[in-house]
């Protein structure tokens, strides 16, 4: 099963964590109109190649990191740094 | 040397041969099993199937659909006709399972003996039991749907299954090896050995009982090379070797599950998974032998040349008394070597090379005689065919290879180029080659596996920014090995001879019925397999694969390369769900008050992972008794949140929809949480301890979440902002007690805190000391409406501190409460409860928030939505509800109906005791939310009652005068 590059954990498996979503910006909430916000909420590319998501390592240091996966072969590169440690 | 044929009386043991010098057998132990009722000797080591071969038994099962008599044709774990019942396990796999002493072994599903097995009828519907027969037969009438049911079932094969077997749970096994070596046969061997010489730890997993693969069964030279091997095997520390085990299926990265199947005898409740996370997988599972199709290769004493090799060399067992031989490559030359050693007559040996067949195997019960190709028919009791391999490509497939068949060897190769960086193939299905060539490629292949998993292991390390490796040096690398290849020898291309033949053993699939289904259209080897079932037997394809694939390639007149095979699944082997659940593990939660609820009869309520005390016997009693004395609640598994930071009111003024910047230390405040999409997550009192400290609650149901949301929003949006969450709601017993003598009680149990109305109003937290334990926490909040503290001592005093407030209040009427009263008196205040009178698409403005939710505020989650809702009026609403008739109380979820439409729901209802008559919360659509508005609600059982939507969620003292005092 998919390994994750906990940047504070190193290495550890994916059941270990909860994934988080595709990373999405989030619109300006005084300025974003009704299609915008919805997209924030409930659309998502999710691409057959590499996507940028976000994984909560629950089971571990609890810290929020970000990866690359490629969707299709589930190679993983870490995303250092973030916004998210990532 | 050898006995005479036939059966004999019990204990007679007429086909044992004398000793081999490879045998496996114990001479010196021996055992006794039965078999059908029947007494039978053994030997340790020896088979379900060796041992009753050495007796001269020949049938061991009746096939799935025609009930034709099998024997041993592989004599390996896979061998189709060999699965027998062991006590109370089904389908145990004979030619594989060891004999374990006072074994009750029977056939399965053989009526009334495996002799004389009465469905054997079959053969004679042969006509209209054609593979996918079922797709044709037993449909109509549709009413005789369940006669055809119960008469098919006993043709049904397989063992039976106990229900008084004990669910044996076994421990899962995690194991972190730098190379895992699947396969241990002579190549696998070399290559874990190479592998810990170059410092690896390797987990070398193995199918068979012993080491060796081939080499067990060979000759001299085999046997003395095999020593050698599992010498250097033994003398390399960093090995575990793992026998009776096999490699179920390989996942991302190397994530690799084994089934470790126990010691040899022990039955499937021995069988613990083993999940393993290799840095690189070495593939070395050998060549699986293949049957011929012709008509009668199915009848016992037919046999593949492995087979007949086994039972001479590991077991020491004759397999016939007279032999014809169809041999295509040195393995059948070899048996037939075997066979005369063993004193078996060799009446003829057929040689494809040159151009020999078999076209036919005659006989009922038994091989008799078989046709050739020249059309001459030789008595025999025995046909041994070495036709060719079938590479085991399953666990290749499974990391992306795309085997391709190579027609001048006849068999199907990996593809090197395909494989992903950390996994490696080595043995006879990567080619060909002297025993020394096998092992100096699987040598190689080790010494790379090794070195590739340890430049994974510095990647993996160096990935993490938080890691430096001192001394890390790239240069320092040892060279890749080279890896020599394999030669490939030619191999005649026999798949199916010239008479129909069986293609799946374990189905009674005929080349016939892949042709029929050919014709039917299903033309691809998908199709053909989905429709006649061929390859889905328990064997799962490893025999059946190709000749299937050949069957159907003839039949559409195009090439195996062509056709291609069908897709490779996991689990490679069977396997018990026992092995994949494992132990289960369910963690329960309970306060530290927990002993004085179960010593007081306290009924549980499972809320999550916790237990907590639902009631004592008389939930609407302990309610009035908090309306009128004081009652004690444990509210422990609330969540608890503890907040330090200078930007807490930022944190606080995003995640709830009120205001937050303004709250004085000493103040609690009720907020309402939503998410982004307007929808309603969660509510809780958040109270202000000191400058940059402040406590968060949450529900109890939402502890975890509401941690998990205000961690996302700092960490991914706001990392600028310094808060720290620290979840606290285990490290604080909680109580709430309530009622117009709480003040009272607590007055006689705290020091350092003044309790009166003026000092500590509504809404207000102070902490100070309570029955002696300091820094305990309490704020005054209104749940139930009445006059109320919620008290937070550190969890190991809770129960302390519970028992303290029962003693000092006894002349109070102090009496402990539990959730159901307490869900009756919040009803009884119009309290709602998120998940509960809210759902998940429930916004702020449908459940009564208009006064909480602050749209002046310049961001905050769910804004945006909120906003539009309350601009477009959409949504339910959330109201009091009380149906005309007071007596009636409406199940929760009765729906609110409207003109023959669903208008609404009952969300919450109970009797109130305060008022005597039947209280609600009800969602219901907008129009008829107006006070005094009636609507029609219906009961599960269909009666339409009449309900009043009242003029505040609050049924009880809706001004909230008594929660003030």
């Amino acid at each position: 099963m998919i390994l994750l590059p906990c940047a504070w954990c190193g290495p550890r498996d994916a059941t270990e964590f909860q994934h988080a979503g595709e990373v999405v910006a989030r619109p300006d909430p005084a300025t974003a109109t009704a299609s915008q916000w919805r997209g924030y909420l409930y659309l998502r590319a999710n691409p057959c190649g590499w996507t940028t998501e976000t994984w909560y390592h629950r089971m571990g240091c609890r810290r929020y990191i970000r990866v690359e996966r490629h969707t299709e072969t589930n190679e993983v590169r870490a995303v250092y740094p973030g916004k998210a440690a990532g | 040397m050898n006995g005479t044929g036939g059966r004999t009386g019990a204990g007679a043991v007429p086909m044992r041969l004398s000793p081999q010098p490879g045998e496996v057998i114990d001479r010196t132990r021996k055992l006794s099993f039965t078999w059908n009722g029947r007494e039978f000797p053994a030997f340790e080591g020896d088979t379900i199937a060796s041992a009753l071969a050495a007796t001269g038994e020949r049938v061991f099962s009746r096939s799935m659909k025609y009930h034709r008599p099998r024997g041993l044709l592989t004599g390996s774990f896979h061998d189709p006709g060999c699965m027998v019942q062991v006590g109370d396990e089904p389908n145990v796999r004979g030619a594989h399972r060891l004999v374990a002493d006072g074994m009750a072994v029977t056939s399965q599903n053989t009526w009334p003996s495996l002799r004389f097995d009465a469905k054997a009828a079959n053969r004679f519907a042969g006509r209209f039991l054609t593979a996918g027969f079922y797709y044709k037969t037993f449909m109509r009438p549709q009413a005789l749907w369940p006669a055809y049911e119960a008469v098919l079932r006993r043709f049904v094969n397989g063992g039976s299954v106990s229900p008084g077997t004990p669910h044996d749970r076994p421990e899962k096994r995690h194991a972190h090896p730098d190379v895992l070596v699947a396969g241990g046969g002579p190549a696998g061997m070399a290559a874990a050995v190479a592998a810990a010489r170059a410092g690896a730890s390797v987990l070398l997993v193995e199918e068979e009982h012993g080491l060796g693969g081939h080499l067990r069964w060979g000759g001299e030279a085999d046997l003395a090379a095999l020593d050698e091997l599992a010498g250097q095997v033994a003398a390399e520390a960093g090995i575990e070797v793992l026998t009776n085990a096999v490699v179920l299926g390989r996942y991302d990265s190397n994530w690799i599950a084994v089934l470790d199947r126990g010691p040899g005898a022990a039955g499937a409740a021995a069988e613990r998974l083993v999940k393993a996370r290799a840095k690189t997988l070495v593939v070395a599972p050998g060549l699986i032998e293949r049957p011929y199709v012709i008509d009668g290769n199915d009848l016992p004493g037919v046999m593949l040349s492995t087979a007949v090799r086994r039972l001479i060399n590991l077991y020491a067992v004759k397999p016939g008394e007279r032999a014809v031989v169809l041999s295509a490559n040195t393995d059948g030359d070899a048996a037939v070597a075997d066979l005369k050693r063993a004193g078996v007559e060799v009446a003829r040996v057929e040689d494809a090379r040159l151009g020999g067949d078999v076209a036919a195997v005659r006989g009922r019960a038994r091989v008799r005689a078989v046709e050739l190709g020249d059309g001459t028919t030789i008595g025999c009791d025995l046909l041994v065919t070495a036709v060719g391999w079938t590479a085991p490509t399953a666990l290749l497939n499974a990391c992306g290879d795309r085997p391709a068949y190579l027609p001048r060897a006849a068999r199907f190769f990996p593809d090197a180029a395909r494989l992903p960086e950390d996994v490696l193939v080595t043995g006879g299905i990567a080619g060909d080659g002297r025993l020394d060539e096998l092992t100096e490629h699987g040598s190689a292949t080790g010494a790379e596996a090794a070195r590739r998993a340890a430049r994974i292991a510095r990647a993996r390390m160096l990935a993490a920014p938080t890691r430096a490796l001192p001394g890390d040096d790239p240069a320092g690398e040892p060279d890749p090995a080279r890896i020599p290849e394999l030669p490939v020898y030619p191999h005649p291309e026999l798949f199916a001879g010239r008479t129909h033949g069986f293609v799946d053993f374990s189905e009674d699939v005929s080349s016939k019925d892949l042709e029929a289904a050919v014709a039917e259209g299903y033309a691809s080897a998908e199709l053909a397999k989905r429709f006649t079932t061929a390859t889905m037997g328990p064997v799962q394809g490893k025999l059946e694969t190709v000749n299937t694939v050949a069957v159907v390639a003839r039949a559409t007149g195009s090439s195996i390369a062509e056709t291609g095979t069908t897709t490779w699944r996991p689990p490679y082997a069977p396997v018990t769900l026992g092995a994949l659940a494992g132990q289960a593990f369910e963690p329960v939660r309970y306060s530290p008050m927990q002993p004085w609820h179960e010593a007081h009869g306290a009924v549980p309520l499972i809320a999550g992972a916790w237990i907590r005390p639902d009631g004592y016997g008389d939930p609407a009693a302990e309610a009035r008794n908090v309306r009128e004395n004081v009652g004690i609640i444990d509210v422990t598994p609330i969540g608890k949140l503890d907040l330090r930071g200078p930007d807490i009111p930022r944190l606080l003024n995003l995640l709830y929809v009120n205001k937050w910047s303004k709250l004085e230390i000493g103040r609690v405040r009720y907020g309402v949480m939503c998410a982004e999409d307007g929808v309603v997550l969660d509510d809780g009192v958040t109270g202000r301890l000191g400058d940059e400290h402040y406590l968060m609650s949450t529900t109890s149901s939402g502890a975890a979440t509401v941690w998990e949301w205000a961690e996302n929003w700092l960490q991914t949006e706001h990392p600028d902002w310094r808060v720290h969450v620290t979840p606290v709601t285990t490290a604080y017993a909680s109580i709430n007690v309530a009622g117009p003598k709480s003040r009272q009680l607590i007055e006689r149990v705290i020091e350092g805190v003044d309790l009166s109305n003026e000092a500590f109003p509504y809404m207000h937290v102070r902490t100070g000391t309570i029955a002696g334990v300091a820094a305990s926490v309490l704020w005054r909040i209104g749940f139930t409406g009445e006059l109320s503290y919620e008290l937070h001592v550190p969890a190991g005093y809770g129960l302390h501190v519970w028992e303290a407030l029962l003693t000092a209040g006894a002349d109070l009427g102090v009496a402990a409460f539990g959730v159901e009263a307490q869900r009756i008196l919040r009803l009884e205040k119009g309290h709602f409860i998120v998940g509960q009178d809210t759902d998940g698409l429930t916004k702020g403005y449908s459940a009564g928030l208009e006064w909480a939710i602050k749209l002046d505020k310049d961001d905050f989650a769910g804004k945006p939505e909120l906003a539009w809702q309350l601009a477009q009026g959409i949504g339910a609403r959330l109201v009091g509800l009380q149906p005309l008739d007071p007596a009636v109380v409406p199940e929760e979820a009765s729906l609110i109906v409207d003109g023959g439409k669903i208008a609404g729901r009952i969300t919450s209802s109970r009797m109130s005791p305060a008022l005597r008559r039947a209280i609600c919360l009800a969602q219901v659509d907008a129009h008829l939310a107006q006070p005094g508005t009636v609507v029609t609600v219906r009961l599960p059982n269909g009666r339409l009652i009449p309900a009043r939507v009242t003029s505040q969620h609050a049924h009880v003292d809706p001004d909230g005068g008594r929660m003030r005092v």
